[in-house]
């Protein structure tokens, strides 16, 4: 049995189409990420399947409980953080523990110690007395989990549970979610970072409410093996912006840490040309190979060819 | 069930104390109204400077204004002489009273007819004015029915005479009392309805406005996938302020009682089970008008919006049979009315439950009402 199914579920606001008849399936203790730019559908997604919001039309499935229909059983069996932080920022990190232990009716003898159990998963057993207010962001995110974990649901919603969180609290926020994932759940969650993508067994590209590519983030990858990419650092990168503009051989360009990502077909021909226009401008190139494409160069590339494909 | 509603309330416990600031918000306006109604606001008129004019010169006219002056409320400044005279006065704020006693009242008293006595008010303060008026009248009611027993005593004891029979004359004590509050403190009329301010003040604009701040600050949301449902929602969200709502009932009640003397004549019971009405409708008016605001701020002003008019309706200062007919109907629709009535019974008349009960049963309604139609309206889900 599937964790999570999604068919044609469409989710509208008035006349504006949020989520455009999306289907996917989740399997038991898989990491599904949702990946897209801001306004593709991939919150209100999210809120479908916890019962927050009616679909429109459509139907989903978790824990193979109907969420409209079944939504009071869902909600036993999920635990959801939102995009925006919603623990109470006036009470302590253990009285929030408390109080969603109280209300998703963790039994009493048990509720002591999956309460030790939650704050230690979030180290945050020193701090269990501080007022949630006084804690840095990256804690916070991890104290949103322990909450949505109490009741030891089988499937986790993580809507851009590191948004606003520094790199090292990002790194160890995803290596919790991976030992959830080993452990049985199945985790569904939405990010903007691209290298987050990573961690997910499979992917699925939303944009303006539509899934426009779903597989496993390697597999995404290698769809794009007619085309390469080029990864440039040079002395001067505003200048080479200019220059990459009217060279023919790059496809797209895409700024990618402190260089630029150029897409190409033909990366040997390509880089002969690139080295010699930009030395015709007095630019000394830095760096100039071919790399892997980017979840990032895939995500434009599916998008755009989704695109040319409608045209 | 219990269980998720306990929660909530310890949570919402939690919340409304910790704050210093809300804690303030809590307990403070309670005794700052009843210190404003109790010492500030006094309608009680207390040696109020009158001027006496005795056109008679007879005991029984001195016996009059030895009435006038032994009353705490009123003291004789000036005698003028002429009727120019005290008018200058009253003209130049001086005194706020002339009394006339016009000549020929001494003879009419004897004979039993209307006496003459002309009193002229500075009607400026019409508050002010119609207290006075009040307290002269009860002089003259009080005098007039003492001459008009010692009169009777008399005729009985001619006619006992008349007769040459031995009959005991009845001595007739004949007094007037202002009933319910007979020392006219305008004190002990306010402060019990201070009461029903303050219980309205906690119990509708806080829980409103605490519901709203779950949804303004996106908590409502993580609340929506736990299976707490609506009514357990509401419940836990209320209860918490209805108990601070009678704990304040208790410390103003305790206040009114130990500081200001007011009296309370009726059962603490009958006004326990008043108060639990009406917190009944005020929350459930608390929880209506968050489902109607998106802010806080929008939530205050409904509140605010609902409350002053129906306080201004209830009789708390302004008497509803001074009211016109078609708004005096309006306040019937008034659950504040009826709270206040039995707030006052309570306190002043030491009314039971058999007369109030008609007032206990219209909160019932109007609480359970609109606290079915807020659960209705109390979506489950976000949109
Ligand atoms: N309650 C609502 N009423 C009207 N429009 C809404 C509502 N909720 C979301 N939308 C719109 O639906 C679109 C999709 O929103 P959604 O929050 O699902 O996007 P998202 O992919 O999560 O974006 P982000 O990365 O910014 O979180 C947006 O354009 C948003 O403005
Ligand atoms: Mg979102």
């Amino acid at each position: 049995m599937w964790a999570i199914e999604v068919e044609d579920v469409v989710k509208r606001f008035g006349e504006f189409v949020a989520v455009d008849r999306i289907s996917f399936r989740v399997r038991r203790g898989e990491i599904f990420g949702l990946l897209g730019p801001n306004g593709a559908g991939k919150s209100t997604t999210i809120r479908i399947l916890c019962g927050l919001l009616a679909p429109t039309s459509g139907r989903a499935r978790v824990d193979g409980l109907d969420v409209v229909t079944q939504a009071e059983q869902v909600k036993r069996r999920i635990g959801y953080m939102s995009q925006r932080f919603s623990l109470y920022e006036d009470l302590t990190v253990e009285e929030n523990v408390e109080l969603f232990s109280g209300l998703y009716g963790v039994p009493r003898e048990r509720r002591r110690q999956r309460q030790q159990e939650v704050l230690e998963m979030a180290g945050l057993t020193a701090w269990r007395r501080r007022l949630v207010r006084a804690l840095p962001g990256g804690w916070k995110q991890r104290l949103a989990l322990g909450c949505a974990l109490v009741h030891e649901p089988p499937i986790l919603f993580l809507d851009e549970p590191t948004s606003g969180v520094d790199p090292i609290a990002r790194r160890q926020f995803w290596d919790m979610i991976v030992r959830l994932s080993e452990a049985g759940r199945t985790i569904l969650v939405t990010t903007h970072y691209m290298d987050e993508a990573a961690y997910c067994h499979r992917l699925a590209l939303m944009d303006r409410g539509r899934i426009v590519a779903l597989d496993a983030p390697a597999a995404l990858a290698r769809s794009l093996a007619s085309v390469a990419f080029l990864h440039l650092e040079s002395s001067d990168l505003w200048e080479s912006l200019k220059v990459l503009e009217r060279e023919a051989s790059v496809e797209r360009v895409t700024l990618f840490g402190a260089g630029v990502h150029l897409r190409v077909r033909d990366p040997e021909r390509a880089r002969e040309r690139i080295q010699r226009a930009l030395h015709a401008r007095g630019i000394t190139i830095s760096r100039l190979d071919v790399v892997a494409p980017s979840m990032e160069d895939v995500f434009v590339a599916v998008i755009e060819g989704g695109e040319r494909n409608e045209r | 069930m219990w269980e998720r509603i306990r929660e909530m309330m310890r949570k919402e416990l939690r919340q409304a104390l910790r704050e210093p600031r809300m804690r303030v918000l809590l307990f403070l306006p309670p005794l700052v109204q009843l210190t404003l109604f109790g010492y500030a606001v006094n309608l009680d008129v207390e040696r109020a400077p009158i001027a006496w004019m005795d056109g008679d010169g007879t005991p029984a006219s001195r016996a009059l204004r030895a009435a006038f002056e032994g009353s705490p409320h009123f003291r004789v400044v000036a005698t003028p002489m002429r009727e120019d005279e005290g008018r200058e006065l009253l003209d130049r704020g001086r005194i706020l009273m002339l009394v006339r006693v016009l000549p020929g009242f001494a003879e009419r008293v004897q004979r039993g007819e209307m006496a003459a006595v002309q009193i002229l008010i500075e009607g400026t303060n019409s508050n002010t004015a119609s207290i006075l008026m009040a307290y002269a009248t009860r002089i003259l009611r009080r005098y007039a029915d003492e001459v008009m027993a010692e009169r009777e005593r008399r005729t009985l004891r001619a006619l006992a005479i008349a007769r040459e029979a031995p009959i005991t004359v009845p001595e007739l004590q004949v007094q007037t009392r202002v009933w319910f509050n007979p020392d006219l403190r305008s004190r002990n009329y306010f402060v019990p309805g201070v009461l029903v301010n303050i219980i309205a003040i906690v119990t509708l604009i806080l829980t409103a406005m605490a519901i709203v701040r779950e949804r303004e600050l996106g908590t409502m949301e993580q609340l929506l996938v736990t299976p707490l449902r609506p009514v357990e929602f509401i419940l836990g969200k209320t209860v918490p302020f209805a108990l601070i709502g009678l704990v304040d009932v208790v410390l103003v009640t305790s206040a009114a009682l130990l500081i200001f003397r007011v009296p309370f004549r009726g059962s603490a019971l009958v006004l326990l089970l008043g108060a639990v009405l009406f917190v009944l409708t005020t929350l459930g008016m608390g929880v209506f008008l968050s489902t109607i605001s998106r802010t806080q701020q929008q939530a205050m002003l409904a509140s605010f919006f609902f409350f002053m008019p129906a306080f201004t309706l209830s009789g708390f200062a302004f008497p509803i049979r001074n009211m016109p007919v078609p708004v005096q109907y309006l306040t019937r629709a008034n659950p504040v009315r009826y709270f206040l009535e039995i707030v006052r019974g309570v306190f002043l008349k030491g009314t039971g439950i058999e007369v109030l009960w008609p007032q206990m049963v219209a909160l019932l309604i109007f609480g359970v009402a609109i606290f079915g139609l807020s659960v209705w309206r109390f979506r489950r889900r976000l949109e």
